[in-house]
């Protein structure tokens, strides 16, 4: 498995871009896949299965689209101004390097600051893409980047930018390779726009109209030095989102998932995070609302360009969500 | 008024945070039952109650909704037998302290919320300053040991304030926000029993308005009414709160919503029938949204006519919120009777005033 | 940029008749949740100009121009009739405290003049005497709790707290400029009307003017839903900030500018538009040597962000005409950027064809 991710983590594809990903995923789904498409907003949308009697229809959602960022400017010198792409820290920046939808690489630096402790704003940073002026620029106002980074394997750690989120993307992938029987009408939903507010999951859960939504995503970790206080770590096992910043799962949902793992005997987590969602929040409220649950892939360093994962959590993930879809489900 | 009470009491009594509606939906579902010819459960959780009118079919259908989720907290983390935890639909952790609360986990636990002493704690979390959710725990009085068998994270946490009837008609208690809704539309259903009304009602009790306006969002899009209603409670003139257009007196009526989220007929409408009725009420002014579910049901498929009526309550979401029973009272009476009046042709003759 | 080739003469005009109905409907008060008095003037105008039109449940007005052709092309053109301005929320005798709807600085209201109510009854927001300030009170912004909107004491009878007020800058043209308030997005309502007017024979056009776009996009939500195109395009004005610096630097951050053409945009808060219109757009101005900018991505938004999230997804862009000073009392756009506006919307339009949502995005 651990190609196929280095594959989706190295491919560009920030937020309402997501061509090289999507192109990438049809080619690893395309023998498994009972049909497959493209919504209107760029979602690709695989079908596994046919409802069978006492069968659910399920929208599995995990999103192809990265942070990044957009040029806003370009000076008279030929430095390139931006904005974000989704929610970026600007701690993380300075000295990073971006690429180019259209090929382009940069670096970015930021204008002098008086003292050492300061950080610049977004405002006070720039992207110098090697030009001698502005006739020079390869890039012009509008053209997206991302932050390159190659992806580091240590082991039974993997760090790479947009962890977040093709690694569910290459979860999702594993599972309907994995898949055998399924009583379930099964939509592996690669959506996109999540990072700028779950949009692509929006529309495809409308489309779909499922009668349960799994998103798959990260989350954050407490198990760093001086960290973020929170009870998910890196390495023992995924897991079963109870609620975040936007969305409360539907408790009959995450008994089920946890049932599962408990007799598959799947390590698990249960997991608040009291910032930011997932696409599980946007199919829950489509049409006449949807149970919804999401598993959480524990992630350390998130929306940063090194974002590390546990891989035998990626694994037990595949594991515990093929076991999830394989069999009739009665929500309770 | 002392059904009206004892309902209302039995509501209070219970949990039924965002997300975790089930312990009330029972009970009002059980209060309901008599009083509809339907009952069903969306498919994330709002009740939906159908009394069938005497037009003829297709009928129109009026929504009530009420939303019947609780503010309230949750565990986020076991450390020597204490809990952490955080909280669910706007709680100010400066009510905390002290406050007794219980534990939902492998069997229901009381506990108290507590404020380590200020040394455990970081410097500018100070004697004189309020301490921040995260550093405050829920204490049990159990062991370690028996704690970790018993509670896990995402275990919730609810008050375990008892409702007390203060003088009058005042009855306090935590979830008046919005279970007095909740009473409103029951009091509402029951003066129906004896109207022959034209329309379908649909009374709703709905889901996660504290959170994500889950219910408003959803349930209309599968029931598709003409008109909606949205019951709420809202500021009540008190101790703290700003003398502004805001606040009203407790116990002095309802509050007629006015603004974006709102239908301006259907203000006009309800106003009419108030003054007819001799009931006395307020205008709330609420120049952006209502902060209710009309935020949400206005929107939804195609859109949606849609009304706010409010109850004023003192000390919101704390544990001690303050109503008035004769304002629930009204609430129900009110739209009892605007149901009762409304004609078969109504969405015919509903007309922006710009309109012939 | 310098024009390719001039537009063709079948491009619809920005003449004295536009021009005249956007004094009107700029003159007009429609704050986001009361906006009558646009609606009516809307109703009016394109009585003969679509073939079903209706007032949905929030106010929106829905207007179907069928196409006369095979294959048709269901496109959606939206744009708002509100505009930000102000409610009345407590007081008596003339004297009233008020809130404000939509994005407004404070700071842009000490001294001005207001309409309020129905009647347009004339108010003004005061301000304490110079002399009764010192100069600390005056380095600080006058908060909206010591502002009022006074309507004297005798209209006070005909007053009440719930309605709306917003400025009563009237209408003007200075040289190449037009001046007025709430031409965001007055301006656009006009470009609509002139398409539905001009509407090309293969295409179902669909226009939505909607309401409460400056409290949410909440009208276009709905108007996206009911109508459900295959595309859309939002139409609306957006801020030019090409003003000197304070220390005469290069500025990085403008929007847009003036005299630059209509602005087209890739991503602003609320959506990414849809590369292939954003592509095709461009390509017709060059086409057609229509001027045009690319709107610095950002902040702010339009109803695209409501339109493209309704049912299974609706690709959408927008097209504003760039203008200084939104949401103040008086915004100042250039009638050749407004004309730029129409001409590019009109040949996207006329060259649009269903293949173009047969590319990927």
């Amino acid at each position: 498995m651990k190609p196929l991710i280095k594959k989706l983590v190295e491919a560009v594809g920030p937020s309402g871009y997501e061509g090289a990903v999507r192109e990438l995923v049809k080619k690893e789904v395309a023998k498994l896949a009972d049909d497959v498409r493209v919504d209107a907003l760029g979602n690709l949308i695989v079908r596994k299965g046919k409802q069978g009697s006492g069968g659910l229809r399920i929208m599995l959602s995990a999103h192809m689209d990265e942070i990044g960022i957009i040029a806003t400017h370009i000076d008279e010198n030929g430095f390139v101004r931006f904005t974000t792409i989704g929610d970026v820290g600007p701690r993380t920046l300075i000295g990073g390097r971006v690429q180019f939808l259209n090929g382009a690489y940069g670096v970015i630096a930021g204008e002098w600051l008086t003292g050492t402790d300061q950080v610049h704003s977004f405002e006070k940073m720039y992207i110098d893409v090697g030009a001698a002026g502005k006739a020079d620029c390869p890039v012009k106002i509008g053209d997206l980047a991302i932050f390159d980074r190659p992806m580091l394997d240590l082991g039974s750690r993997l760090v790479a930018k947009s962890m977040d989120d093709r690694i569910a993307v290459a979860v999702l992938i594993e599972t309907l390779r994995k898949l055998k029987d399924t009583p379930h009408e099964v939509y592996f939903v690669f959506s996109t726009q999540e990072e700028v507010g779950t949009r692509g999951a929006t529309t495809a859960a409308y489309g779909i109209d499922p009668d349960l939504g799994i998103a798959v995503d990260v989350t954050g970790t407490g198990d760093t030095p001086k960290g973020m206080r929170m009870a998910v770590k890196l390495g023992a096992g995924p897991a079963v989102k109870v609620r975040d910043g936007g969305m409360l799962s539907d408790p009959r949902v995450v008994r089920w998932m946890a049932d599962t793992a408990e007799a598959a005997k799947i390590p698990y987590q249960l997991e608040i995070l009291e910032a930011g969602s997932t696409d599980a929040r946007a199919i829950q409220l489509t049409r006449a609302g949807v149970p919804v649950g999401c598993l959480s892939i524990p992630c350390r360093y998130i929306h940063s360009p090194s974002e590390m994962v546990d891989y035998n959590d990626v694994q037990h993930a595949v594991s515990l969500l093929t076991i999830l879809i394989s069999n009739p489900i009665h929500l309770q | 008024m002392a059904e009206l009470k004892d309902f209302l009491k039995s509501l209070l009594s219970l949990p039924g945070l965002s997300g975790y509606e089930d312990p009330v939906r029972a009970v009002i579902r059980e209060a309901w039952n008599p009083l509809v010819d339907e009952l069903s459960v969306s498919r994330i959780g709002s009740l939906h109650g159908l009394k069938k009118g005497y037009g003829d079919e297709p009928r129109p259908r009026i929504l009530l909704s009420a939303h019947m989720d609780a503010i309230g907290m949750i565990v986020t983390g076991i450390e020597d037998g204490l809990l952490r935890f955080t909280e669910i639909g706007g709680v100010d952790a400066r009510i905390l302290p002290g406050q007794p609360v219980t534990v939902h986990g492998r069997r229901e636990l009381p506990g108290y919320v507590v404020q380590p002493p200020g040394w455990l704690l970081p410097e500018d979390q100070a004697a004189n300053k309020a301490v921040e959710m995260k550093y405050l725990f829920v204490d049990t009085g159990l062991r370690a040991a028996e704690v970790n068998e018993l509670v896990r994270v995402g275990d919730l946490v609810s008050f375990a304030q008892a409702p007390i009837e203060l003088t009058g008609d005042l009855l306090a208690g935590h979830s008046l926000d919005n279970r007095a809704s909740v009473a409103a539309v029951t009091a509402c259903l029951q003066e129906l029993q004896h109207i022959r009304h034209i329309w379908d009602v649909w009374a709703v009790a709905s889901v996660q308005e504290e959170e994500t306006l889950g219910g408003a969002y959803t349930s209309p899009f599968e029931i598709r009414p003409d008109l909606a209603v949205a019951i709420d409670v809202t500021f009540a003139r008190g101790p703290g709160s700003p003398a502004n257009y805001t606040t009203f007196p407790l116990g002095k009526g309802v509050t007629l919503g006015w603004g974006p989220n709102i239908h301006p007929a259907l203000y006009e409408a309800f106003k009419k029938l108030a003054d007819r009725l001799d009931m006395p009420y307020h205008d709330d002014l609420m120049p952006r949204m209502s902060g209710t579910d009309a935020t949400g049901i206005q929107m939804v498929a195609e859109g949606i006519p849609t009304m706010v009526l409010s109850m004023p309550i003192r000390y919101m979401h704390t544990p001690v919120e303050v109503v008035s029973l004769k304002d629930i009272a009204r609430t129900g009476h009110l739209m009892a009777q605007f149901i009762a009046e409304l004609p078969a042709d109504y969405m015919q003759t509903l007309r922006w005033d710009d309109e012939s | 940029m310098t024009p390719k080739k001039t537009s063709p003469s079948t491009t619809p005009l920005i003449g004295t008749e536009q021009i005249a109905l956007l004094e009107r409907l700029s003159n007009a008060v429609a704050v986001s949740g009361a906006e009558h008095e646009v609606r009516k003037i809307v109703l009016a105008e394109i009585k003969d100009l679509a073939d079903d039109i209706k007032v949905d449940a929030l106010g929106n007005v829905l207007a179907t121009k069928h196409a006369r052709q095979e294959p048709a092309l269901r496109v959606m053109l939206a744009a708002h009739m509100d505009e930000v301005g102000f409610m009345l929320v407590d007081g008596e005798d003339g004297l009233y405290e008020f809130a404000t709807v939509g994005g407004i600085d404070v700071r842009q209201l000490p001294g001005k003049t207001v309409l309020v109510g129905k009647d347009h009854l004339p108010g003004v927001i005061g301000a304490k005497p110079i002399h009764h300030t010192t100069p600390d009170e005056r380095r600080n912004a006058i908060s909206l709790d010591n502002l009022r909107i006074d309507v004297g004491n005798e209209n006070g009878k005909k007053v009440h707290p719930g309605d709306r007020a917003t400025f009563a800058t009237r209408f003007q043209q200075l040289g190449p400029s037009l001046v007025g308030k709430a031409l965001d997005d007055r301006l656009g309502v006009v470009t609509v009307i002139e398409l539905l007017r001009h509407a090309p024979a293969h295409i179902e056009l669909l226009a939505a003017f909607t309401v409460q776009e400056e409290v949410g996009l909440r009208g276009a939500r709905v108007a996206g839903y009911a109508l459900d195109p295959q595309l859309a395009f939002a139409l609306d004005s957006t801020p030019a900030g090409d003003l000197p610096t304070w220390d005469g630097e290069e500025s990085p951050r403008y929007n847009t500018r003036l005299d630059g053409g209509p602005a087209i945009y890739v991503a602003d808060q609320g959506t990414l538009s849809d590369p292939r219109l954003i592509r095709y757009l461009i390509q017709t101005a060059e086409t057609f040597g229509i001027p045009y900018q690319i709107r610095q991505p950002g902040g702010g938004g339009t109803d695209a962000g409501a339109i493209h999230k309704q049912r299974a997804g609706i690709p959408v862009v927008s097209v504003s005409v760039p203008g200084r000073y939104a949401h103040t009392a008086a915004l100042v756009a250039r009638l050749d950027d407004w004309q730029h506006t129409l001409a590019l919307m009109y040949h996207a339009l006329e060259g649009l064809t269903p293949a173009i949502l047969d590319q990927e995005r």
